[in-house]
């Protein structure tokens, strides 16, 4: 383990009454890092930050903060802070005295209290507020603030519990980015949780996918997006189009499958060491399909296929074709790029498709 | 745009308002307030005077015992809130679903009862042949039967009993509104126990303290009943005083001076708390 | 509920035995009015002689239970009367302050409101002096002018119901505004969309809506009148209402005759109690 961590979770348990929320998790945060743990609600996402902040205690496992174990260390007294989903942003003090509080705490005097608070309100772009009423501030402000109380205390590590769910899609959009030049700025270990796929890869340096209060897979935005070693990350990070398909050949790395449909398809084995007669999903990315108009422009991809345009979903640059296979009466989702190529495309028109063979994840179904 | 039709209907509307209003609270304390102004000057002849209001400044056990009904009801009203609030607080912030609803409706129903049952239910546990100076006897404590009734220390204890319900209420509503992650963020930015109750706990809930303060404080200060039978008739309690003057003596006149000294004190109190603690009447007491 | 903050087990400990003890000084008054309405002896106190029903329905002096007792009888029977027509008239008023208050808007609403509220802060021993003494002297004017007898300005019942009626129309007034509050007017307006006439969609779609309301501010209103007892004894004539009654026995010395009358009082204050709040929800 590398001594130098920020955060460690060493095999961190708890459990409610018959209920574990969250099993064994270990991992570590390196300084500087922006951590995400992604997952769905009811995965342990908040459990496990609570247990990092102090309001809950683990049932097992140890919890280090800079090498320190915080397991008998009560939440005021944590080298660690929280921004909290809605922000807990005390409505019977001012802008000043909510970021103050801190230092209050710790007995700083007034005078250096007003200065720092004053230093950290304009490194957030908030500077001469502090006599302001928390209410007079806009959404996107008002989680500057909270961040800006929490990063004058100087923190070791920032946990952050979904605090963008409130905003609308617009200034959330703007949030993101805000956050991550904040985290930059301030250079501070910061630990997100998020069910929003596209906060946590927009944002992160590392990625964590929980589920069912584990840690399904760690690592950057990149590799979980190109290569989820587990079915779960698959599914649940990033668009997929799933089948169900048997392994008739196994090779060193690619696989021979037939589908449920009958169709015969090429791919690749995930790291789950697929043998002959394993049931597979598998998984292929809508960018990952190639659409044409003409059948030679794709005969040199692995896997191909033919159908009709069944809709098109126009959304600017993401937009999208749902299609029905000819072969399987199927549908399938496909990125559309917007060329020339594809513009008059509407329901009903012929259309050819194919992707590469290691596009086609295979991971080994779930028995039963 | 208001048609004539509808300003009828407004004017209809507000006449059982006013009618209430004018006829049995204004006029009834105007009329309170010129009787205290009149001086018996002779058989069924009155003059306008203080004459009234200079009685009671020249008369010490008069203003005795006003200032002492004053003194006696905030510490009745401060008694209540230090006893009431940890209550109110584990009710709405330690306590959830079930047992909540439970050990709130067990702080509403004593409160249902009137006044007068619960005042005999302490005057059967204090008095001397009561309850407990009998235990106090079997336990060993006491050789012989105490008198414990007929003293401050009963009236009190019967004045914050009958005024709990009035503070535990507003001070549960207020409590429970308060969001419980602001607490969790004070403790998160290294708040004490201590901190967080000053700062934030009690910031959120002083509509509910102000409002309770001045329901428990009017209650304690026109309070006749408890006074009377537990502190008994030495009690010394200044509605004691405009009972006395109007049904006893009749001197009706001196009776309504004393109440709008009453009224004028508790208007007074309550306009200072009010000030003091930054809240509105109509924001605390229309809750 | 905080399970968040970690306190130490003996604060914990200490903090609801804190409230338990609490809970203790609540019942305890009322735990022991009931049990000495049992005691075979003629006095509400100790030594316990043993269980009785006697002071319920015993039939001769002096153990004349509360079943048999006239004066007591007749008394329950003002203070139901008074509460009747106090609840009646709280809830009517309320209703009209209600709308007037939730729906319009007019100059000096705001003093209306703060006036609305004074009678929860003005001692209701003051309220009761303050009428007394108003329709006393109404009542001397007109006697003098006429020569004849204004019997209702005098002490008595009426005046009970109207100082009762004083104050418990700010609390019933309260508490059918907060409903109202509550109230959809989409629904009111879906209603004279539908064809509709004013009063009638109030009276089909606002008004049923008000009633749960209605009921428990009537509920609140009874309880409040059968307890009442500082304005009642300034205003009280001949027919004494029941507080005003048990008070001069309690004066007197009392039996415990007294206690069987309280904890029938404790039964039904509980029992329409938690009807009000039930109706509520």
């Amino acid at each position: 383990m590398p001594d130098n961590a920020d955060l460690e979770c060493r095999a961190i348990s708890k459990s409610f009454d018959d209920f574990q929320a969250v099993k064994e998790v270990s991992f570590d945060v390196p300084p500087g890092t922006f951590f995400s743990i992604l997952g769905p609600s009811g995965c342990g996402k908040t459990t496990l930050l609570r247990m990092i902040a102090g309001f809950q205690a683990p049932s097992g496992g140890d919890l280090l903060i800079k090498g320190k174990s915080m397991l008998n260390v009560p939440p005021n007294k944590r080298p660690v802070s929280m921004v909290f989903q809605h922000l807990a942003l005390f409505p019977m003090m001012s802008i000043g005295a909510n970021v103050g509080f801190g230092l209050r705490q710790r007995g700083v005097n007034k005078v250096d209290i007003k200065k720092q608070v004053e230093r950290v309100l304009e490194r957030v772009g908030l500077g001469g507020v502090a006599d302001r009423p928390v209410d007079s501030l806009s959404g996107g402000q008002k989680q500057r603030v909270a961040i800006a109380r929490c990063m004058v205390l100087e923190p070791d590590v920032l946990l952050l519990d979904e605090p963008l769910g409130a905003l609308d899609l617009k200034l959330r959009e703007h949030m993101k980015i805000e956050l991550k030049k904040l985290q930059s700025e301030f250079n501070t270990t910061f630990v997100y949780i998020t069910h929003d796929q596209s906060e946590a890869l927009v944002m992160s340096d590392q990625i964590a996918v929980m589920n069912h209060g584990v840690f399904e897979q760690v690592g950057t935005a990149r590799e979980l997006y190109y290569h989820p070693t587990t079915a779960f990350v698959a599914g649940f990070v990033g668009e997929a189009n799933k089948y169900q398909a048997k392994v008739q050949v196994a090779g060193a790395g690619s696989l021979q499958l037939l589908t449920r449909d009958g169709v015969a398809l090429q791919g690749v084995d995930a790291g789950e060491g697929l043998k002959e007669g394993d049931m597979t999903q598998v998984f292929v990315r809508p960018e990952a399909v190639r659409l044409s108009r003409r059948q030679e422009d794709i005969g040199n991809l692995g896997n191909t296929g033919n159908g009709t345009v069944e809709s098109v979903l126009f959304n600017g640059a993401n937009s999208q074709l749902i299609l029905r296979d000819s072969a399987t009466g199927s549908e399938m989702s496909v990125a559309l790029p917007q060329t020339s190529e594809f513009r008059d495309l509407s329901k009903g028109d012929p259309i050819f498709f194919g992707w590469e063979p290691d596009q086609t994840r295979c991971y080994r179904q779930a028995a039963g | 745009m208001a048609s004539d039709k509808s300003r009828l209907g407004l004017i209809l509307l507000m006449a059982p308002l006013a009618i209430w209003l004018m006829t049995l609270i204004v006029l009834p304390h105007v009329g309170m307030f010129l009787v205290s102004l009149q001086e018996k000057v002779g058989i069924r002849q009155y003059e306008t005077s203080l004459a009234n209001y200079a009685v009671f400044f020249n008369e010490p056990l008069y203003w005795n015992t006003f200032a002492r009904t004053a003194y006696m009801s905030i510490t009745a009203t401060v008694l209540t809130l230090l006893i009431g609030f940890p209550v109110a607080y584990y009710i709405a912030k330690l306590t959830r679903g079930r047992t909540k609803t439970t050990l709130f409706l067990m702080c509403l129903i004593p409160f249902w009862v009137s006044e007068l049952v619960r005042t005999f239910g302490w005057m059967i546990l204090l008095r001397e042949t009561g309850v407990l100076s009998s235990f106090l006897q079997y336990i060993g404590v006491l050789a012989g039967p105490v008198e414990f009734l007929y003293n401050d220390a009963a009236i009190m204890t019967g004045l914050v009993y009958t005024s709990m319900l009035f503070m535990v209420v507003p001070l549960v509503t207020t409590l429970d509104s308060l969001d419980d992650s602001l607490i969790e963020a004070g403790y998160d930015l290294g708040g004490s126990s201590f901190s967080i109750l000053r700062e934030i706990v009690i910031p959120h809930a002083m509509p509910g303290i102000v409002s309770g303060c001045i329901v428990v404080f009017m209650l304690s200060l026109g309070n006749y009943l408890t006074p009377i039978l537990l502190g008994g008739k030495d009690s010394l309690w200044f509605t004691g005083l405009i009972y006395d003057q109007f049904i006893t003596r009749f001197n009706w006149e001196l009776g309504s001076a004393f109440g709008f000294l009453l009224l004028g004190l508790s208007s007074l109190i309550v306009f200072l708390a009010l000030k003091l603690s930054g809240q509105s009447l109509g924001k605390t007491m229309g809750r | 509920m905080i399970t968040g903050i970690p306190q130490s087990s003996g604060f914990k400990w200490t903090y609801r035995a804190y409230v338990t003890l609490f809970f203790v000084y609540l019942a305890l008054p009322l735990i022991t009015v009931c049990v000495f309405a049992f005691n075979d002896s003629v006095f509400p106190s100790l030594p316990w002689d043993g269980f009785t029903w006697d002071w319920f329905f015993g039939t001769e002096a002096p153990r004349l239970g509360v079943f048999h007792e006239r004066p007591i009888l007749r008394s329950i029977g003002t203070s139901a009367f008074v509460a009747v027509w106090v609840s009646g008239l709280a809830v009517l008023v309320g209703t009209c302050n209600a709308f007037l208050f939730v729906r319009h808007d007019f100059a000096g609403k705001d003093f209306l409101y703060i006036l609305m509220l004074l009678p929860l802060i003005i001692p209701g021993i003051i309220l009761g002096i303050s009428i007394l003494v108003f329709s006393s002297s109404i009542a001397n004017t007109l006697e003098e002018a006429t020569g004849l007898w204004f019997d209702g300005l005098r002490p008595g019942l009426i005046l009970v119901i109207l100082g009762q009626f004083s104050f418990i129309t700010t609390f019933a007034t309260l508490v059918i505004s907060a409903r109202l509050q509550k109230f959809d007017t989409s629904l009111e307006e879906a209603a004279l969309n539908l064809g509709a006439t004013k009063w009638g969609a109030i009276r089909q779609v606002t008004l049923p809506f008000l009633l749960p309301a209605m009921i428990a501010a009537a509920v609140v209103a009874v309880l409040m009148s059968f307890e009442n007892f500082n304005t009642t004894l300034m205003l009280v004539g001949s027919d004494a209402p029941l507080t005003v009654t048990m008070f001069d026995r309690l004066k007197q010395g009392s039996t415990p005759v007294l206690n069987a009358v309280s904890l029938l009082l404790i039964v039904v204050s509980a029992i329409l109690g938690l009807a009000s709040l039930l109706s509520r929800r």
